[in-house]
């Protein structure tokens, strides 16, 4: 089995994150229920001809792809694996609005065929004429992990030797209007230094795209080592204590092995209470950092989780804004991540230094 | 980690078993039924009945004869339940193929399961979309839209906890690439069991998207003849059960066939169309035939994706012709019989693929009049008797997604 390596990240996220040559050196700060990712200049990445025709959630992908592709010198990948919860929602709204508007007349396909899921990796397929494996992930708060999942599979047996992984969601106003009336958003809207202290119901919903070149080869631009990574659809008979123990021992390590966790919070007061179970329990002796304050919460946020932990690994600065306790690990080796939506569809992933 | 390398290597089993499958479709609401249809030629396509459409007098379809509400009935779910017709095939489905694998505790093995949809909730998200500001006896769907929904629904009835569940879209070859994924999870060790396959029901959306690419038939599909029309859409689910040699060894399973080889390509070529040779397909077929260790000479059928949209056929029979040259086995493809399922057709392929090669039959291709002229190759026009050891299904979608799998009767 070979070990399976990042070699390089592109991020698109609330934050300016597509520079990789800084580190969250400036914080935009928010205060609101919905926040929308900071663009790059489209134009650099793609001819205005195509943009114009592309959906968000293309045009995002397409360019977080290009970015990790660039840092990682190659100009194509073996396999492409792309993880979305929603795919790309204001073709899917605009399409359904159309048929519901008209009574199903004077309908254009363009909108249809951007609103299925795999459309994103589809196009980033046909622009990089990359005619290898190309898969879709649509499992909710684990579609991005599914995807890193299989390009583990497939780079720990030889089946390729470098595979582009990313998660992509775009934000979707009346999506996120119905989202409101069921209190998967908050009501009210928060500053991004208060998420955790709002104690009240939903998220800050977002967006963006976080793609990696994933490779059984290291290289000098690698930034860490997937060690693993486990995904869980409930957990109903243990506590997430013991789940943590027991994937720590899968890959024969303690609590004590962990320099750093980091965590999914959304500040959604039903349910961080599984990341605050780890925070002042087992863990409250490892330092910890969160994130959803920076990027918001969407289906693929965890993408920005290990974005976050990569950057970490590699440059070994630890942002200020990021950090959820006064602990200070010597150095970072070996980072724990855990994320989770409403209670469903958690996940684990460690990273190590390489 | 020298440990659990071991434990993984250990746990690697070279078979991939088929133990159990489920199905329901337009011809027949289980495996028999299914048969029954296929050996009889019975196709399932007809006037759309349940979704109100203006498009009714211009499409036909392959329609699920139950109601919601029957299937809510079957499954024994309370009034309160916010499924989707997706998630209701889906368990139907799933639990069929449970039953035939005769597992009783889910958990004694370590369980996964991969599903596959494409529109997910969207049938009570178009129905509700404007409602759900004021009716919030609807609004408990909200929160049933997303892909992975159904699949959360299939795993809670089946009784899969705290285990890798995940949903694939790859839109028409969504299925095909979930038993694929199952199947590696099995090789390589990752799980013991995995039920996997996917489910799509009609909605008003894909019928206007399709509508839209004008690739809808206004009459029954005929595919690989000269002046197909186009698709029929149709709904359904399937799943199957794959296990590793040490749970078939172990609890003496009865193997009804094996998943022997799988490739995944992209055609690069279109957002929608396939490439005029067939790229993508070729790549998928030549892909599958290296894994499974075998030649073009050894396949017995190929269950063709076979749409009936002149695109899909042109370009799927060259491929055919590309990977099998002058020895093309027979072909067929039953989207005369269904209709193309979506999501789920990879799937319910499976299941008629592990049929053919149970009762060693290859199905008629229904419809069939006029013979293409880009090229000489005939489907497999009455239904034969023939022993088969081998077949090769295709399932080939949206965004150049190109999907192969090969079923033996031996590991």
């Amino acid at each position: 089995m070979r070990a399976v390596y990042i070699n390089s990240v592109g991020s698109i996220s609330s934050q300016k994150t597509f520079d990789n040559s800084q580190f969250l050196d400036e914080i935009v700060s928010y205060e609101d229920n919905i926040i929308l990712a900071v663009d790059p200049n489209y134009k650099d990445y793609i001819a205005p001809a195509n943009s114009r025709r592309m959906a968000k959630g293309i045009k995002m992908g397409v360019v977080a792809s290009k970015i990790a592709l660039k840092e990682a010198n190659l100009d194509n990948v073996d396999a492409i694996i792309t993880g979305t919860g929603m795919g790309c929602l204001k073709d899917s709204k605009k399409f359904l609005s159309a048929i519901i508007d008209n009574d199903e007349q004077f309908l254009t396909p363009t909108s249809f065929i951007q609103s299925t899921h795999n459309t994103v990796g589809g196009q980033i397929a046909l622009g990089l004429k990359c005619k290898g494996y190309n898969f879709t992930y649509v499992h909710a708060s684990v579609s991005f992990e599914s995807a890193v999942l299989d390009a583990k599979l497939m780079l720990e047996n030889n089946e390729a030797s470098s595979v582009l992984v990313g998660g992509v969601d775009e934000i979707e106003e009346y999506t996120c209007t119905l989202h409101k009336l069921i209190n998967h958003i908050k009501e009210e809207k928060v500053n991004t230094t208060d998420l955790l202290g709002s104690k009240t119901k939903g998220a800050v919903f977002s967006e963006g795209a976080n793609f990696f070149v994933l490779s059984n080869i290291k290289q000098d631009s690698s930034y860490a080592q997937i060690v693993a990574i486990s995904t869980y659809n409930t957990i109903k008979s243990t506590n997430i204590t013991d789940l943590a123990g027991t994937f720590l021992k899968e890959n024969d390590l303690d609590i004590e092995a962990i320099d750093l966790l980091v965590l999914g919070n959304n500040g959604d007061v039903t349910y961080d209470s599984f990341y605050n179970e780890l925070s002042c329990g087992v863990f409250n002796k490892t330092q910890q950092v969160y994130y959803k304050h920076l990027c918001g919460e969407f289906n693929t946020a965890s993408s920005f989780g290990v974005w976050l932990a990569s950057k970490i690994l590699k440059t070994q600065k630890l942002p200020e804004v990021t950090k959820l306790n006064d602990i200070r690990a010597s150095n970072y080796n070996t980072i724990l991540l855990y994320n989770q939506y409403r209670g469903e569809n958690h996940s684990f992933t460690l990273l190590r230094k390489c | 980690m020298k440990f659990l390398r071991k434990q993984e290597f250990k746990n690697m089993s070279k078979g991939v078993a088929i133990t159990g499958m489920g199905i329901i479709s337009s011809i027949g609401n289980n495996v028999d039924e299914n048969y029954k249809s296929l050996i009889g030629g019975k196709t399932g396509i007809t006037r759309i009945s349940k979704i109100k459409t203006v498009h009714k007098d211009d499409i036909m379809v392959g329609e699920i004869a139950f109601t919601n509400q029957e299937l809510e009935q079957q499954l024994g779910l309370s009034p309160d339940n916010n499924y989707s017709r997706t998630a209701l095939l889906g368990v139907i489905a799933a639990k069929q193929a449970i039953e035939e694998a005769g597992i009783s505790n889910i958990n004694t093995y370590k369980t996964g399961l991969i599903s596959a949809t494409s529109v997910g909730g969207m049938d009570k998200t178009e129905a509700y979309y404007y409602d759900y500001l004021e009716d919030k006896a609807a609004q408990k769907y909200i929160e049933g839209h997303h892909a992975g929904d159904s699949t959360q629904k299939i795993a809670e009835e089946l009784g899969i906890d705290q285990s890798l569940v995940t949903t694939i879209s790859t839109a028409c070859s969504s299925a095909a690439n979930a038993i694929m994924f199952g199947a590696r999870l099995i090789k390589s060790g990752q799980l013991d069991r995995v039920i996997v396959g996917g489910s799509d029901c009609l909605s008003k959306f894909t019928i206007n998207g399709f509508k839209t690419l004008m690739i809808l038939s206004d009459t029954y599909n005929t595919p690989f003849d000269e002046n197909r029309k186009g698709l029929n859409l149709g709904e359904a689910a399937a799943f199957l059960v794959l296990e590793s040699d040490k749970v078939v060894k172990a609890e003496n399973k009865k193997v009804l066939a094996y998943v022997k080889g799988y490739g995944n390509a992209n055609d690069a070529f279109h957002q929608t169309a396939s490439s005029e040779n067939g790229d993508g397909a070729t790549l998928a077929m030549q892909k599958a035939l290296k894994v499974a260790e075998l030649s073009p000479g050894d396949i017995d059928y190929i269950n063709a994706h076979g749409t009936a949209t002149g695109n899909n056929d042109l370009s799927e029979g060259r491929a055919i012709l590309r990977t099998f040259e002058e020895h093309v086995p027979d072909f067929s493809s039953t989207k005369a019989y269904t209709g193309h399922t979506l999501a789920a057709a990879g799937a319910i392929e499976a299941v008629y693929s592990v049929l053919a090669l149970q009762n060693n039959v290859i199905y008629p291709n229904l419809n069939f009049k006029t013979q293409m002229k880009e090229f000489s190759i005939t489907p497999q026009l009455e239904l034969k008797e023939k022993e088969l050891q081998t077949v090769l299904s295709n399932s080939l979608g949206f965004g150049g997604n190109c999907s192969t799998v090969i079923f033996s009767k031996k590991q």
